[in-house]
């Protein structure tokens, strides 16, 4: 009977044998520093479960449909918010795109900043420029089309620049030499190759928002989520099943149609 | 011969969009910029003075939110701890459940349809319901605490991550699979030597971007009650003391840039 020679493991460098456990001994103390951080009453949590449990499960699924009226117009405001905040980031973020790309805005420099400006405003929480907000122009809808606009802005100005990153400069180098201006590039070179790909992630992001305008009327922006709240704190379980109910519904719906128009798009 | 000459310079060059896909623009967009105008007529008909002042009342609030109290950072700092350990906890257990319901979503794993198809639409109903309806479900079982906040965070991203973990499975070379089980491994071996080391760098850097969408997440969760530091800010907020509500927007701004910038470092290093 041969023996098998089974191929030799791959060398490893005392330096990668350094780095992992240097890896391991620094997860090891994020975990250790959290579970010995946090502090979950487990006690009052189980008891309060068992006693809910039995009552607020059975409502959610059983809806209350009284309440139909006032929770789809709710939820129509909701896409209204939705639907101004992010057509105003899908056009406030073009010229941030264009800075952000290195090819557009020509030096390291200048991109460089333009993506600064873009992770920034992309740190912010959605419900935090809400809180904000509400605090300037007051608790109505107009705060929560402002947070949308504002939060939107950050990510799809982030996508378009790598969009127009993406672009093919060949077509910009040929027109530049045949003698157009910057005018003609833009509007015959550039914006073909882009108009697909911004669209498509201007609908995306309609779909995000219509998420994010659900909760922000927690913080007193309009939409449904002050309904979300009054339900909640007036243990209104019946209307709460609704609310899901309508949430789900429309996300399913917009999800699918925008889908569906992406798809037809790019 | 010279009036034909000038008569081809005159001529524009045809359009390139058909005259058909110009009228479909044109009535896509206006119907986008009328849906746009009636969304924004019906989002301030409740507010009080038109947007004209709503502006110059942005100013004047803005101003009073600085110069921020940076006094009252090291009184925020545990709250801020607690955030992110929220965020671990719950990124862990995602992490962990989403291996098997990841698996049976995947097509080509659960190979029988009415299982691949019940856990799909399962994943696809989880995914639509936000993260703070969540908390404030779980709130209202369970109480004020942590505890409704970390499970709120754990069915939240448990939607988006078994969704993209069953998608990388889907895509996984099946070839390597079936030469091992060809060359006589077992079901269990298949799996570690087959499948771990494909998924393995998307996983863990699945788990990183989860991760920081949790602690953006979990940011906001005190909000409704479900712990971390969005509870304090609700509270600065609420007794009007703006210069500590400040603070505290930019402490959080801090971690979270901090945050994504060192799990964009890892996961750039892993794939």
């Amino acid at each position: 009977m041969s023996t098998y020679n089974l191929p030799p493991k791959p060398a490893r460098s005392t330096w990668k044998k350094i780095k992992t456990i240097l890896i391991t001994v620094a997860v090891i103390a994020l975990y250790v520093w959290t579970f010995l951080g946090i502090n979950i009453d487990w006690g009052r949590a189980i008891e309060r479960a068992i006693k809910n449990f039995g009552i607020v499960l059975p409502k959610l699924f059983s809806p209350d449909w009284a309440a139909l009226g006032e929770v789809s117009e709710k939820i129509l405001e909701t896409i209204f918010i939705a639907f101004a905040g992010s057509l105003m980031a899908a056009i406030l973020a073009i010229p941030l795109g264009f800075l952000a790309a290195q090819n557009m805005s020509g030096s390291r420099f200048v991109s460089g900043i333009g993506k600064w400006i873009l992770s920034g405003i992309r740190a912010f929480p959605d419900l935090i420029l809400a809180i904000l907000f509400v605090v300037a122009v007051g608790p109505n809808a107009f705060a929560g089309v402002m947070a949308i606009a504002i939060g939107s802005t950050g990510m799809l100005g982030k996508l378009y620049s790598e969009v127009v990153e993406s672009i093919d400069m060949k077509v910009v180098e040929a027109m530049e030499a045949s003698g157009a201006n910057k005018i003609q590039i833009l509007f015959h070179g550039v914006l073909p190759q882009i108009i697909p790909e911004f669209l498509s992630y201007a609908i995306y992001r309609f779909e995000v928002d219509i998420r994010a305008s659900s909760i922000l009327g927690i913080v007193g922006a309009g939409g449904i989520g002050l309904m979300i709240m009054f339900a909640a704190s007036n243990r209104n379980w019946n209307e709460m099943g609704l609310i899901l109910l309508a949430i789900i519904v429309v996300v399913t719906v917009i999800d699918f149609f925008s889908a569906k128009i992406r798809r037809k798009i790019v | 011969m010279t009036k034909k000459e000038e008569q081809l310079t005159i001529t524009k060059a045809p359009s390139i969009y058909p005259a058909k896909t110009k009228t479909q623009v044109s009535i896509i967009l206006f119907a986008v910029i009328a849906f746009y105008l009636y969304s924004m007529y019906r989002a301030q008909d409740e507010m009080v003075g038109g947007i004209g002042s709503a502006l110059t009342n942005m100013w004047s609030v803005m101003v009073k939110f600085f110069p921020p109290n940076f006094n009252v950072v090291s009184a925020i700092m545990p709250a801020m701890a607690e955030t992110i350990q929220m965020a671990i906890i719950a990124t862990t257990v995602a992490a962990i459940l989403t291996v098997p319901l990841a698996l049976l979503s995947a097509r080509n794993i659960a190979t029988f349809k009415p299982i691949y198809f019940i856990f799909r639409t399962f994943l696809n109903i989880l995914r639509t319901i936000p993260d703070l309806v969540l908390a404030v479900l779980f709130v209202g079982m369970f109480g004020i605490g942590v505890f409704p906040g970390i499970l709120a965070l754990i069915i939240f991203s448990l939607g988006i991550l078994a969704k993209l973990i069953s998608e990388t499975i889907e895509a996984v070379d099946m070839n390597p699979l079936e030469a091992i089980r060809a060359s006589g491994g077992n079901t269990l071996q298949v799996i570690s030597y087959g499948l771990v080391p494909q998924v393995l760098p998307q996983f863990t850097s699945f788990v990183l971007y989860v991760f920081e969408i949790n602690i953006r997440a979990s940011v906001v969760l005190g909000l409704v009650g479900a712990g971390g530091i969005g509870l304090i800010l609700d509270q600065q907020i609420g007794f009007y003391n703006y210069p500590n509500a400040m603070t505290i927007i930019i402490v959080i701004f801090v971690v979270v840039i901090a945050i994504e910038y060192i799990s964009n470092k890892i996961r750039e290093a892993l794939i």
